[in-house]
């Protein structure tokens, strides 16, 4: 954590995202309540929460493709909501999605190669003219995105299609994708979905190994020994409102998560 | 590292222009040449806009007007020279795209084409009721030709060159894009908008940008294809050749640079040699329309090559 702490130029606990009473509804249904929790810079939290607790619209919130309608979110200081997906982007959050949303008709490595878009900048016209400096700065994009493809995992997978990877494998490009845009904040929308117990290991110990590059992540996750194993911190969300926030041991215990899981009638 | 094969590419389609300027003697090949070299520049453009960037547009026609009447009435009527009428052209041809192109592509799908076509349709009726201006439906006469160290252009020979070269150069500078890491952004969005946005891609301000250039494309093709004829009229630019551009990229294949050339040739070429298609042209270029995207939808020519694959894989699965 020390060493994390000084790669960033920033002390551990310092808030990295805040949320502050969101708020958001849908036609009248209230998705989420007045939501406020914060992850700090080196933070692996877990947003856990039955079915249709608000959990990737709170994702959607984060990353400017759903606005609040109260509350405010702050991503190092500065306020996110109201800005383009984009723009968000390349303040530095990044995520993958519950549903694979590759670019199913590029390759394994050019799907990467677009993550490093919002870092690099050959326009239309410099790219149109080939000029010098965008293919040197295309081929630090290319060895850059060869790169991630092999910290999780895929090294030597990048010629095939993005479309033709088998789940558990597309799952790992997407994470692979979010950090070429070098975020400091990675949105993990249930990256276990769908992968044998060999597979949840591995994805294990990447979330770790991203941890140590100084990346927080923010997790969404169904598996709860993942969860419980991997998390620093826990944030409980039922009908979109946070009903517990600790440690994994902690909100293991709490009766109002146990009465949310299971029914009223296992907390007494 | 592609730089060498490009460089190849870049001499082998000079050498086939200086060849063909030198072999072909009759002037009815250099006119159809040019058509199809005109057409290939619309074709690779509006190719960028459907085939990379997803954006359907069925108002193509009305840039590749604008660029056209934009050429002849500066030149025609105010004695402007020919090169800077063409600059000017695709100054107007781009602002329009820009105007347009901010609340139309803010539409998807259906309402897009929807969007442009209605524009096709208005631009073509300014074309034929500004009297005082286009000429009207019988068309603006006495356009000059380019000019070129104070050479008139004004054979059919000199315009094969001069639409040729330009083909040459909009066929490397589209490679190029779709190469880049804007082309890469646009193909991104065309599979997932979505994902796309959340990798730092802004979505919105690049189909702009690929509409423009799209546009500019199709002005440009309007002015040499006024120069080159030194007539235009309104007939040229309705929404029936807008159609057929669309045609021609479906044909060639969407999101192939190379298959739009093919798609412009044929399409072009097929109705000058089929006597009966001139009675059927709607007809029959709906029917292609609907069989190349029915059967098979990544274009004749990939279409025809995965045909072939396929048997052969079928073949060597049975020995």
């Amino acid at each position: 954590m020390e060493a994390v702490g000084k790669i960033l130029n920033t002390a551990p606990q310092d808030p990295l995202l805040t949320l502050h009473h969101v708020s958001l509804s849908f036609g009248g249904l209230l998705a989420v309540k007045d939501v406020s929790f914060t992850v700090t810079v080196g933070q692996i939290k877990a947003l856990i929460g039955p079915n249709g607790a608000g959990k990737t619209t709170l994702f959607n919130l984060i990353t400017g493709i759903l606005t609040p309608e109260q509350g405010a979110i702050l991503f190092q200081g500065q306020p996110l909501q109201g800005m383009a997906p984009h723009a968000i982007a390349a303040r530095g959050v990044s995520r993958t999605f519950q549903i694979v949303q590759l670019f199913n008709h590029m390759t394994a490595l050019e799907n990467v190669m677009v993550g490093r878009h919002v870092r690099t900048r050959a326009g239309l016209v410099a790219g149109g003219l080939r000029l010098p400096w965008t293919r040197r700065e295309e081929a630090a994009i290319r060895d850059q995105a060869d790169a991630w493809l092999a910290f999780v995992g895929l090294g030597g997978r990048g010629a095939e299609r993005a479309a033709n990877l088998p789940l558990g494998h597309q799952r790992l490009l997407e994470i692979a994708r979010a950090l070429a845009t070098e975020p400091r904040l990675l949105l993990l929308d249930e990256p276990a979905a769908g992968l044998d117990p060999v597979e949840t290991d591995r994805l294990m110990e990447l979330i770790f190994a991203i941890r140590e590059r100084g990346i927080s992540i923010l997790l969404v996750e169904h598996d709860m020994s993942l969860t419980m194993e991997v998390a620093d911190d826990i944030v409980v969300l039922d009908y979109g409102s946070v009903i517990a926030e600790g440690p994994p041991r902690e909100v293991q215990r709490n009766p109002a998560v146990i009465a949310a899981y299971l029914g009223t009638d296992w907390a007494q | 590292m592609r730089r060498a094969p490009r460089l190849i590419g870049l001499a082998l389609a000079l050498a086939t222009l200086a060849a063909f300027s030198l072999a072909v003697r009759n002037t009815y090949y250099y006119t159809l040449v040019n058509q199809i070299g005109i057409n290939i520049i619309l074709v690779v453009g509006l190719n960028l806009l459907i085939g990379y960037a997803g954006q359907i547009s069925l108002g193509h026609a009305a840039f590749f007007g604008l660029g056209a009447y934009a050429s002849g009435i500066l030149t025609a009527t105010y004695q402007v020279d020919p090169w800077l009428a063409l600059v000017a052209g695709l100054l107007l041809s781009g602002a329009v795209a820009l105007l347009i192109g901010i609340p139309a592509l803010k539409l998807k799908g259906y309402y897009l084409a929807m969007a442009s076509l209605g524009f096709g349709i208005i631009v073509y009726i300014i074309f034929t009721q500004l009297s005082s201006l286009t000429g009207g439906p019988s068309g603006l006469i006495g356009i000059p030709s380019l000019k070129i160290a104070g050479h008139s252009l004004n054979s059919p020979q000199a315009n094969f060159l001069v639409i040729w070269l330009t083909v040459t150069l909009i066929l490397l500078l589209s490679l190029n894009i779709v190469d880049s890491r804007v082309g890469r952004a646009l193909r991104a969005i065309h599979d997932s908008d979505i994902a796309a946005q959340a990798m730092g891609v802004n979505a919105p301000r690049l189909k702009l940008l690929i509409f423009v250039v799209s546009a500019l494309y199709a002005s440009l093709a309007g002015s040499l294809f006024a120069y080159a004829s030194n007539f235009i009229a309104p007939s040229s630019f309705g929404v029936m050749f807008s159609i057929k551009l669309v045609t021609m990229v479906v044909v060639g294949g969407m999101a192939s640079i190379w298959g739009s050339l093919f798609g412009a040739a044929v399409l072009t070429v097929l109705p000058e040699f089929l006597a009966f298609f001139h009675d059927y042209e709607i007809v029959i270029f709906g029917l292609i329309l609907m069989l190349v995207m029915i059967f098979l939808p990544r274009g004749l020519v990939r279409g025809l090559l995965d045909l072939w694959e396929y048997r052969q894989w079928k073949q060597s699965g049975k020995s």
